[in-house]
């Protein structure tokens, strides 16, 4: 008896609760639409927040909802964006590709005006007379886009400048906000030249504490076959409408700030 | 029943033993949820509404269950089977009735089932307010209401621990006591500020 009263009414009681859970679980239970599972498993899985929704499982309550479309997810690749519009029965538009390109090549070339000694990040940095470097348009390089990059495709290269690898760069767009110089621009992917400066200094200004930044010669204004770069107060801008990646301005440019990729 | 009572409850609870930083339970998600405020204010109120519901269950099975039939000594046993079978039901619930609150309380509310501080104070109230297997009157709104103020004492030491955690990121830790570790030694030193309010025995 002794042994016999707590066995049985703990099995019981286990047996009650179990039961009780188990009815629950049948009619509590939550229809969930089964693409939401399958959209969820195609997305990058990032949680990047550039589409502007609370991670890829909002996303993909998003878009099964119509709230938003598919195109607002700049990561993913065009194949998948297919897949999940299949899923829907909607057809995606085709989308060119970008890379996000850093417009500065100073990095350690460039000296300090001050010794910096607070908070290793550029934007607590650029709080500081605009940072610690003598061009105050260049890359700090405390390397904010480094530790802000969902996918791992920007490293600090030896030269103290981010290196952007173009097989994982997705485009979300998040380094180019968080850079407190705004040093990055999303390029299309076929275009291959870029302006390394962000410099609107005077050539002469910008000669005396760089060695790599845009002097505004004009040389690649004269060169260029399809009239696609132009200085602009003091800086080489390319307009990527007309660009055709040739290459003669790169080889032309005197300061080597005009770069392939 | 009286209201010194009340307040010697909420007192002793809310600062004097409060549960994690005094009794030391309920630490793993002292310390693992407590980086940043929201997630710890989330896992504070799912902590209070569990710990407030299980004094009641609890006393319940232990005044109608386990002390007329003798079996005191399992109490442990049942106790812990009726939290856990109580807090799925629960998340059941949530998930059916209110989507929203259950993103809120995410994967906290199942985590509890297995957080020592429920247990803790479904043993604290029997041992506090039965006397020899008799409750003392007024036993059932001692232990409910012990039950809450458990829940706000652990929400204090929540917040506070995510209140200098969140400060701690902009500070220049050494990479060897980054985190876990400087967490721990935080932990400690907040144990024996606390412990200034029970005063040093030795």
């Amino acid at each position: 008896m002794f042994i016999l009263i707590p066995v049985l009414t703990l099995g019981l009681l286990g047996l009650l609760f179990g039961v009780i859970l188990a009815i629950a679980s049948k009619k509590l239970k939550v229809q969930t639409d089964p693409r939401l599972e399958k959209i969820h498993g195609l997305l990058p899985g990032a949680n990047c927040g550039a589409c502007g929704g609370a991670g890829c499982f909002g996303f993909a309550e998003d878009i099964l909802s119509g709230k938003r479309s598919i195109d607002a997810c700049k990561v993913s690749e065009e194949a998948v964006r297919e897949q999940i519009a299949r899923l829907l029965g909607q057809t995606v538009e085709k989308k060119v590709k970008s890379i996000a390109a850093l417009h500065c090549y100073g990095g350690k070339k460039v000296g300090d005006k001050f010794l910096y000694e607070g908070i290793k990040t550029c934007v607590a940095a650029n709080l500081v007379l605009g940072g610690q470097k003598n061009c105050r348009f260049g890359c700090l390089g405390f390397g904010d886009c480094v530790r802000v990059c969902p996918f791992d495709a920007i490293s600090m290269s030896e030269e103290g400048i981010p290196a952007v690898d173009e097989s994982k760069c997705k485009a979300c767009n998040k380094c180019v906000l968080i850079c407190p110089k705004k040093l990055f621009s999303l390029v299309p992917q076929k275009n291959r030249v870029y302006v390394a400066c962000s410099s609107h200094d005077t050539g002469k200004d910008t000669r005396s504490v760089c060695a790599v930044g845009c002097i505004a010669c004009r040389k690649c204004e004269q060169v260029c076959p399809v009239d696609a770069i132009h200085v602009i107060d003091n800086l080489a801008v390319i307009d990527y409408n007309k660009c055709t990646s040739c290459g003669d301005c790169v080889l032309v440019c005197p300061m080597k700030t005009i770069r392939k990729r | 029943m009286n209201s010194a009572q009340f307040l010697a409850i909420l007192i002793s609870n809310v600062f004097i033993y409060i549960v994690i930083l005094s009794r030391f339970l309920g630490l793993c998600p002292f310390i693992a949820i407590s980086k940043e405020t929201k997630p710890a204010l989330a896992m504070s109120f799912a902590v209070t509404f569990v710990i407030t519901a299980s004094s009641i269950i609890t006393w319940v099975i232990y005044r109608f269950m386990l002390a007329p039939l003798g079996m005191t000594y399992l109490r442990t046993v049942y106790f812990i089977l009726v939290i856990a079978a109580f807090v799925q039901l629960v998340e059941m619930v949530i998930k059916k009735i209110s989507p929203a609150t259950y993103r809120f309380f995410g994967i906290y509310l199942p985590l509890i089932t297995t957080n020592c501080a429920v247990l803790g104070v479904a043993v604290l109230n029997i041992d506090m307010f039965f006397v020899n297997d008799k409750a003392v009157p007024g036993s059932f709104s001692y232990s409910v209401f012990q039950g809450i103020s458990v829940g706000l004492g652990y929400t204090l030491a929540m917040l506070l621990m995510s209140a200098i955690r969140e400060r701690l990121d902009f500070c220049n830790v050494p990479k060897c006591l980054k985190d876990f570790p400087l967490a721990f030694i935080i932990a400690s030193i907040m144990s024996l500020s606390f412990m200034g309010f029970n005063g040093f025995r030795f």
